[in-house]
């Protein structure tokens, strides 16, 4: 069939759906280095605009840093741009094996396999270690990429209410006629931006005899005393058999991701994960850039304790301010508006008054729990911070959201 | 011994409301295209019918559309001969 009028309508007609229903993404160039302020334009081709930026996951700000670019410049002029290859042909250098070592040695596992991201960890490691005789029980508000992966695997699938544990309790028991049982749940809940219970999940696991499985890749890097994540932050170091995450957030922000955990089950991906078989290896100037991010991160938890502070004076604001946020202890805030509608008014206010945040709403989050997800970073500095929590109350008044109830907004604004 | 509308309807609040949940559920609440239960978790649906009923619902009758409602649910029983 050719690329006729009739085809090319049944595309068109579906993106003016989404247009109308005001659910159509639009992106936005940053004509600078990835920072805490940058220079935006929005919509692509207009004026450039200076703004906070409240919604990367540069939680350590070593995007950009100095030596984290050097780093990668250097592996770029000692092992080159590309591999051309796969990992298993011959796209395997050195610094892969010392990257996958480092890892390793961070997280606390028995060993790890890089992935080219969290999605591709994510989309592959079900698969390659379940059976049809096997159960994948996992918490509803899992990230998108572990839902992918648990559909492309045949074990079946069951959930529990979110961090719901005596729900959970109740699914290990249903499934103890099952070969392995596998508890699934983020570390981090990227739209929430609360932790999975995971000294709880792993108490139950024992008892049940179930695996545990978290997806860290909001928390690896700062959440923990040193930043070794959810596992660490909740007295469960070493305790979990699989862990997935991602380079391209805290711990660098390129891209690339891993599955790290027990060593026969990092082998079965090193000989089933398809998105590790079929996918080219992770270049070297991104393996270089991580192994030096890891370098700067076990040196001193500097970084990790300055977003914890920036986390803390940014919740207490907001809450002061009496916006509605979602508790937590990540540097993941959602400041809950409830209407899609009026998370991008809000948004696009505070964009107006130079600050970088974007409105989420049905189907990323549930109806009726729209939002305005905003993220710190340790390369805020506190008067980024301040001028940010003038711009959300300058434009709280606006609309008369300050100090109201949930139910008081939903009665001005609707669900 | 309760209807089979009311051990679904009461299945359905214990495993799909969280406990802040305020939203009612009725028998003809729109429980998928209303986003109270997305198709990943209607799974659980699926096998607690099959389990409660001892019946085997194939994929292609597991529709959003045949779990969409309460009422659709016990529809969807009655065509497995499933009797209150």
């Amino acid at each position: 069939m050719a690329y006729n009028t009739d085809v090319r309508k049944v595309y068109s007609d579906q993106l003016e759906d989404l247009k109308s229903q005001g659910i159509f993404k639009e992106e936005r160039a940053i004509c600078a280095p990835q920072d805490s302020e940058i220079e935006v334009e929005f919509p692509i081709g207009s004026e450039k605009k200076k703004v906070i930026n409240m919604c990367a996951n540069n939680y350590l700000g070593l995007s950009s840093h100095p030596e984290v670019v050097k780093a990668a410049h250097d592996g770029l002029d000692v092992r080159g741009y590309g591999m051309s290859s796969v990992r298993f042909i011959c796209g395997t250098q050195d610094i892969h094996k010392e990257l996958e070592r480092k890892l390793t040695e961070f997280l606390g596992t028995e060993d790890t396999i890089l992935f080219p991201s969290c999605m591709d960890a994510n989309a592959g490691v079900f698969e390659a270690v379940l059976t049809d005789q096997d159960v994948m029980i996992a918490d509803r508000l899992v990230h998108a990429s572990i839902i992918d992966g648990m559909r492309l695997c045949k074990a079946q699938n069951d959930s529990f209410k979110h961090s719901d544990m005596a729900h959970l309790e109740e699914k290990l028991q249903l499934h103890q006629n099952k070969r392995l049982r596998m508890i699934i749940t983020d570390g981090a809940f990227s739209m929430d931006g609360d932790l999975a219970k995971l000294d709880k999940i792993v108490e139950l696991a024992e008892k049940y005899n179930a695996m545990v499985f978290i997806d860290d890749s909001h928390a690896s890097g700062y959440i923990g005393r040193t930043g070794r994540g959810t596992q660490e932050h909740c007295g469960v170091f070493g305790k979990i058999d699989i862990i997935t995450t991602t380079l391209g957030k805290a711990l660098g922000g390129a891209s690339g991701g891993c599955v790290s955990g027990r060593k026969e089950i990092v082998e079965m991906c090193r000989q089933k994960a398809r998105p590790y078989l079929f996918s080219n290896t992770v270049a070297p100037v991104i393996v270089e850039g991580a192994l030096r991010v890891l370098d700067i991160i076990s040196r001193s938890t500097e970084r990790r304790d300055k977003l914890e502070e920036n986390s803390k004076f940014w919740r207490k604001g907001l809450t002061d301010a009496g916006f509605i946020i979602k508790e937590g202890e990540t540097a993941i805030v959602p400041v809950m508006l409830f209407n899609a509608k009026l998370s991008q008014d809000v948004a696009r206010d505070l964009y107006a008054e130079g600050i970088y945040a974007v409105g989420f709403f049905f189907p990323v989050v549930p109806k009726g729990q729209a939002r305005i997800r905003t993220q710190l970073s340790a390369a805020h500095e506190r008067h980024h911070l301040e001028k940010a929590l003038a711009a959300f109350v300058k434009v709280g008044k606006k609309y008369d959201i300050l100090g109201k109830t949930k139910q008081e907004i939903i009665d001005k604004y609707g669900m | 011994m309760a209807s089979i509308k009311d051990t679904v309807l009461q299945y359905v609040k214990n495993e799909y409301l969280e406990t802040d949940d305020d939203r009612e559920i009725t028998c003809d609440t729109p429980l998928i295209s209303g986003g109270i239960v997305d198709s990943f978790s209607m799974v659980s649906l699926k096998v607690f019918l099959e389990t409660k009923y001892n019946i085997q619902i194939p994929d292609a009758k597991a529709s959003p559309e045949a779990f969409d409602s309460v009422n659709n649910i016990v529809n969807l029983l009655k065509e497995f001969n499933v009797q209150e």
